[in-house]
């Protein structure tokens, strides 16, 4: 049975904006038949302002499917069509408090549905740029695709390098094995054989960012998160970045505080979510500036 | 806890006279039955009275046939390697597309080390070709290993038919037969079967428990190798509780057999009749009239599975699905891809197997409770308008595929 949150429960037993919508302007049929779920999104847009007056959905799909579409309907409704162009499937999955790892694809789905609704509105064409394989880091919700793509373009040759690039493998480890196989594949692809000893690449820059950019992306997602730190009395700061971890400083009411642990955690999901890479937080008491003293 | 348990062939409740059987060996009777002291001594008997009670339910011809083992895919491993390892002139392996993970997961481990894996493909109704079978057995084949009766199908297979004409071909053949054993009489003694999986917790003896079954004169190697358990043939200390559960759980099957076989099937026959009569565009998958008596599959056209069982959850209803939502995996069962079942009916099937506790009013109340759950589900289908699919509903809604 599926961990799934009550959001996600109430969503499916009693959905939101189910059923055909008369007078719609704007259509998206999106899925994949072959994993069981499709969805068609159908959208009321006021041509005058680009405002969603009304979403509806139909779906073929799973309870998390059925709740995702749910929420994603009441979350455009009322945006224009830009702003609702800025719903993530991860903000789909937040809205519903979570969804399995197995289950974000259909968080992805309602994602796609919405692209594939406005381009229909617009009278353009959406292509899907997205192919799904089979689920292989469960921590992380990274399919066998992406990996391969990715091992694929950066010529990469260890398991740790995966990580590096995709977070895959970087939890449990359970998936080494699933992992292997595919390195074993793509790089027998260009001529090559798997050794489990090899050495990773260079650490740098992964996803062709250079250090300053990484930076300044670290410093975005810590500034993203201070207001809230502020309204509890505390603050963050980056102290140092050094390969894969990164220094920050608790200050405030944040010092020490119980939740601390569990608020890195977050910080750290989210630098990883943009960094598109698998790093670690790591809390230290001193400030910036002592750090760069000491040398 | 209260509900209706449609899902005994996922697992079964342990009965209450098993746990009753069990519970000594916990505490006054925990020896270890190797040891030479009468606290040994008594569990040593324990376990040799199960391994009769085991041996009578399969139609065994000796009790040293019996191999305890730890649950049905230990068996299923230890079988496979076994023949593979006693016989390294022979490099295949035959079996079907629509065997229990156990198996399939093994074999393709196994393709990597250089074995040919050969499958056996099924018809619409999941049954086998035996002339397909007949030109691929040679003196090649190590081993055969096809189920006695599909686990989300029911449909039996010919094993018995089919063991002769391994035995004929100087080949190894071991089944799978956790969902035949108990809902099936067996004379094991009469076959030319060389090895057959049992999983305890089936037939309502506890999970943790399995047997394999090795007839006489069969060659054998060890998978778990240390200790003298089991005459040296699966090493490791005895589950002693599960051991005695599983022969009382067997000496109840054998009793039961008979009403399995006329009144669970009767039920059984009834839930499907009375689904089937209310609920359109709904089939049977499988070989209705070649199957488990407990078991009923049924394709629900147009709507997916996981969404089916939370719906029937919701009213205490426990069955399973299929539908490649429930495992987490992006393809729905092999077994119905097997078959040839049309995603749009793959993705929708539910399975419901019944046991000897079933009543009446529990199929009586699924009848009732399931068309509303349907109807339900296909209001949101984008396949589906008013009381029908959408003419040519494939065409009807064709979404970019991603």
């Amino acid at each position: 049975m599926w961990d799934y949150s009550d959001k996600v429960k109430e969503h499916f037993f009693q959905p939101r904006n189910a059923g055909v919508l008369e007078g719609a302007n704007g259509v998206g049929d999106v899925g994949s038949i072959s994993c069981g779920d499709a969805l068609r999104l159908m959208l009321k847009v006021e041509p005058e302002t680009d405002i969603i007056l009304d979403a509806h959905f139909q779906t073929f799909g799973c309870g998390s499917a059925i709740a995702s579409s749910s929420a994603l309907t009441e979350m455009i409704k009322g945006k224009t069509l830009d702003e609702a162009l800025k719903v993530s499937n991860q903000d789909i999955a937040d809205y519903l408090d979570g969804l399995p790892p197995e289950k974000m694809h259909c968080s992805v789905m309602g994602r796609e549905a919405l692209q594939a609704a406005v381009a229909n509105y617009r009278g353009e064409v959406w292509s899907d740029d997205h192919e799904e394989g089979a689920l292989v880091c469960k921590c992380f919700a990274i399919d066998a695709v992406l990996i391969e793509d990715t091992i694929r373009a950066n010529e990469l040759c260890s398991v740790q390098d995966v990580t590096n690039y995709t977070k895959a493998g970087g939890g449990c480890s359970s998936c080494h094995e699933g992992i292997e196989e595919i390195l074993a594949k793509v790089m027998a692809e260009r001529g090559e054989s798997f050794k489990p000893g090899a050495q990773p690449k260079e650490e740098a820059a992964p996803a062709g960012m250079t250090n300053l950019q990484r930076i300044r992306k670290i410093e975005a997602v810590l500034e993203s998160v201070r207001p809230q730190l502020k309204r509890d009395g505390g603050d963050i700061e980056l102290v140092d970045v050094d390969g894969k971890t990164i220094y920050v400083n608790m200050t405030g009411a944040c010092a020490g505080c119980q939740m601390e642990a569990l608020t890195l955690q977050g910080i750290q999901q989210k630098l990883m979510e943009e960094l598109k890479e698998f790093i670690k937080i790591v809390p230290t008491k001193v400030s910036s500036l002592t750090r760069a003293m000491k040398g | 806890m209260t509900g209706i348990y449609f899902d005994n062939n996922a697992t079964t409740r342990v009965d209450p006279a098993v746990v009753e059987a069990m519970l000594p060996y916990f505490t006054e009777q925990f020896g270890n039955p190797s040891s030479m002291h009468s606290f040994g001594n008594k569990v040593g008997l324990a376990i040799k009275k199960a391994r009769m009670q085991v041996q009578e339910l399969l139609g065994a011809e000796h009790d040293s046939e019996i191999i305890f083992t730890s649950c049905g895919t230990e068996s299923d491993s230890t079988a496979l390697i076994s023949a593979l390892k006693a016989q390294p002139e022979r490099k295949e392996i035959i079996t079907t597309t629509v065997e229990h993970p156990a198996i399939l997961t093994l074999c393709t481990w196994l393709e990597k080390d250089g074995y040919k894996v050969h499958l056996l493909k099924v018809d619409g109704k999941g049954r086998l070709d035996l002339d397909e079978y007949k030109k691929l057995l040679s003196d090649q084949v190590a081993v055969v290993s096809v189920m006695w009766a599909n686990n989300e199908t029911g449909t039996f297979f010919p094993v018995v038919e089919m063991a002769e004409l391994a035995n004929a071909a100087g080949a190894m053949f071991h089944t799978d037969a956790v969902q035949a054993v108990g809902k099936v009489p067996l004379n094991l003694k009469d076959t030319k079967i060389d090895m057959l999986s049992v999983s305890g917790h089936k037939l309502h003896a506890p999970k943790g428990i399995g047997v394999l079954y090795l007839k006489r004169g069969t060659r054998f190697r060890p998978l778990l190798r240390g200790g003298h358990q089991e005459r040296g043939r699966r090493a490791g200390t005895e589950n002693t509780t599960s051991i005695v559960g599983l022969g009382k759980a067997a000496e109840m099957a054998l009793e039961a057999m008979q009403y399995e076989n006329t009144e669970v099937a009767r039920l059984r026959d009834k839930l499907e009749a009375g689904i089937l009569a209310k609920v359109p565009r709904a089939f049977v998958t499988g070989d209705p009239s070649n199957r488990l008596p407990n078991t009923c599959n049924i394709a629900f056209e147009f709507i997916e599975g996981e969404a089916i069982l939370l719906l029937l959850n919701k009213f205490g209803i426990a069955a399973s699905s299929g539908s490649a939502c429930t495992s987490g995996s992006l393809e729905p069962s092999h077994v119905m891809r097997a078959m040839g079942i049309p995603y749009t009916a793959a993705h929708g099937t539910v399975r419901f197997s019944l046991s000897r506790y079933s009543t009446e009013a529990e199929v009586d109340r699924v009848i009732a409770v399931v068309p509303e759950i349907i109807a339900q589900l296909r209001k949101l289908s984008p396949y589906w308008e008013g009381d029908g699919p959408k003419a040519e509903p494939e065409k009807a809604f064709a979404p970019t595929y991603a």
